[in-house]
């Protein structure tokens, strides 16, 4: 074995080793210091962690591949929150009632249809005049929060069907519904980027883009699919979450990009593109519901979650740049 | 002298935002009387001053090549900690306890970004939330407010007139002036430039990179304590989140102004420019009579031309070469 192959498996596993020692940490210390009798390590408990992970997961899997590409979306808080309202306004419209239950899976098509257009505005931007994604996406955040306004003004958006939260809330050979939703998307996202031509050549062109070029593939295109793809994904994320819920704030999913980013680094893809795995993002998506679910059981506020989760992401950049000694993989925007 | 395209290219690039803001000061202006009316546009600069005071320090960090997004809940930092304090140790102490404090923070970024060369956007990414965390610990998750309101000193700042000019817009002009001058007319201003504009050649030519860097975050905290104090004296009671979202507000405003997010180039004078332009906006929007969230389409329609049109000159054609 080399040591590149030696550094290569130390760096996928060490978000799982961080994920066991998080596990071990709450079951010893956080049995002794919990203020309830439970187990950390329940069964229950557990399913519950991977339902909960299920909204901020699902983003940060769109988010690893935008950001293997090489880029960055910013929008998917607006773009989550657009999804939601029309996925519960379009069950209100008249012909929509006219379906009954049918309208239901026709109104999780019109959320996701939203999203994927806004992801694909976004992509065109980026791909037809050249802007940093950073900048576009900054400024859709905006746009497309301020087209969430426009539904219903500062009013929540509510609408409930029962069938919708039976199914939102059931379960499913053991799992909730929400988290198998969380799992096929993985699943179909990593055969997408380590099985398919289009994922060879996204990790290319975030790898070196004029490489890239100069290998004959065309830049566009994949980018435009990526931000679809993420697009989509915040609404995947919205129809998940809002099914369940049936009413919508809409300063709703502010501040998701930024949980999502933090999840996607802390499994280790590198904001430069060309690196990183849907798997250690879903490692770190569990990581971070971990820390969560887990201060909260030895008693500590949101507070202290907020503060831990900040100086953990430092910590990781830390070190990760200590495995980096050389130069190579420099972290950069 | 003859106009080619490619000059009108480069007047558009050079100077387009201003050329945009007075296009829209004469639309508004056209469109409903009172816009510039001298009230209304003291009291846009003046709403303008708080989101104003934070642009200006994040100009430093992005034309030093870095990225700041933890002002907004750094200013949610400095806001509690000087309302809490102002009762507790009164406002003479508070306020340089709290400048200290936030510098504090300012200079543990420009530690991580600076000496030890980690990536911007993540360090300040984790800083936001790890403040946001402090604060709700400072101030158990509570609002915080002073007790005796009227019986004090400290809403100087955010609520007196010097001249007849409120101190907010006041103190917004005095430190673009003081900040412009830094950074435009001392070596260490261009400093700033070179380490953004290339940071190894900077290097190569004997800039300390690491040091330059670590006072750019150190100014940023300054002005997020200035925006603090403002905030805390206007409204002499706060909310745990008053600054959140605040970061990308800003940035959207320093990058309005004409600051690439590459560093090396942006001027003070183009954020305060990018800073009123927001503000007139939506002021103006509102005043024809628009929702106020037509501000925000709006503001995205603005800053993706304004950047488009910035590369567009330089690359010397319109579109991008992206096959």
């Amino acid at each position: 074995m080399t040591t590149d192959n030696r550094k290569e498996i130390l760096k996928r596993g060490a978000i799982w080793a961080f994920i066991l020692v998080e596990l071990a940490f709450f079951s010893i210390i956080g049995d002794r210091l919990s203020v309830s009798d439970k187990a950390f390590m329940d069964y229950a408990n557990m399913l519950l962690l991977l339902k909960q992970s299920a909204p901020i997961g699902i983003i940060a899997l769109g988010m690893t591949i935008i950001m293997i590409n090489g880029n960055i979306d910013l929008s998917v808080g607006a773009t989550f929150a657009l999804a939601a309202i029309v996925l519960l306004d379009s069950m209100t419209w008249p012909f929509m009632q006219a379906l009954g239950d049918w309208a239901i899976p026709l109104a999780w098509v019109f959320a996701l249809l939203t999203g994927a257009t806004l992801g694909a505005i976004n992509g065109l931007i980026v791909w037809k005049t050249g802007v940093d994604a950073f900048i576009v996406t900054l400024g859709s955040m905006l746009g497309f929060r301020g087209l969430v306004f426009m539904f219903n003004g500062e009013q929540p958006t509510s609408h409930l069907n029962w069938t919708l939260v039976d199914f939102a809330e059931g379960h499913f050979l053991g799992l909730h519904t929400p988290t198998w939703f969380l799992l096929c998307a993985a699943l179909v996202l990593w055969l997408l980027m380590t099985r398919t031509v289009h994922g060879r050549n996204a990790y290319a062109i975030g790898n070196n883009r004029e490489a890239a070029v100069n290998a004959g593939i065309r830049v566009g295109p994949h980018m435009l699919l990526n931000f679809i793809l993420i697009g989509f994904l915040a609404a995947l994320s919205a129809v998940v979450f809002y099914s369940e819920s049936g009413s919508v704030n809409p300063n709703d999913g502010m501040l998701f990009e930024l949980w999502a980013i933090t999840a996607v680094v802390l499994g280790g893809t590198k904001l430069a593109g060309g690196y990183g795995s849907i798997i250690s993002t879903l490692g770190g998506v569990i990581a971070i519901q971990l820390l969560r679910k887990g201060l909260g059981h030895i008693g500590a506020d949101t507070q202290t979650v907020n503060l831990v989760i900040g100086l953990i992401l430092i910590a990781v950049l830390i070190l990760d740049r200590q495995l980096n000694r050389k130069g190579q993989g420099e972290l950069k925007i | 002298m003859t106009l080619t395209k490619q000059d009108i290219g480069r007047l558009l690039a050079k100077q387009g935002i201003l050329i945009a803001f007075a296009v829209f000061m004469i639309g508004f202006a056209l469109a409903n009387q009172r816009f510039i009316a001298i009230d209304n546009i003291a009291g846009v600069i003046r709403s303008s001053a708080i989101l104003g005071v934070m642009a200006l320090g994040v100009t430093f960090v992005v034309i030093g090549g870095n990225l700041d997004l933890s002002v907004g809940s750094m200013m949610s930092f400095s806001t509690i900690v000087v309302l809490d304090l102002h009762d507790k140790i009164g406002p003479t102490l508070a306020i340089p306890a709290m400048f200290g404090l936030t510098l504090l923070l300012g200079a543990f970024i420009g530690f991580l970004v600076g000496y030890l060369k980690l990536n911007s956007l993540i360090v300040t990414l984790g800083m936001l939330s790890a403040i946001h965390g402090l604060t709700l610990t400072w101030s158990g998750g509570k609002n915080m407010d002073i007790a005796d309101k009227s019986g004090t000193w400290f809403s100087f700042f955010g609520q007196d007139r010097i001249f007849g000019i409120p101190m907010p817009i006041l103190i917004f002009a005095l430190l673009a002036v003081l900040l412009s001058l830094l950074l435009a007319r001392t070596p260490f201003g261009r400093k700033v430039y070179a380490v953004g504009g290339n940071g190894q050649a900077a290097t190569f030519s004997g800039i300390p990179r690491a040091r330059i860097v670590f006072f750019t975050y150190l100014i940023s905290a300054f002005c997020v304590a200035m925006a603090g104090l403002l905030q805390a004296s206007r409204s002499l009671g706060s909310q745990n989140t008053v600054g959140q979202g605040m970061e990308l507000e800003v940035l959207a405003a320093v990058i309005l102004g004409g600051a690439s997010l590459l560093g090396g180039a942006g001027t003070v004078f183009k954020t305060v420019v990018g800073v009123l332009i927001l503000g007139f906006i939506q002021n103006g929007l509102l005043l024809v009579g628009l929702d106020f969230y037509v501000q925000y389409i709006v503001t995205w329609a603005i800053i993706i031309l304004a950047v488009w049109l910035d590369v567009a000159a330089k690359r010397g054609r319109l579109w991008s070469p992206i096959a």
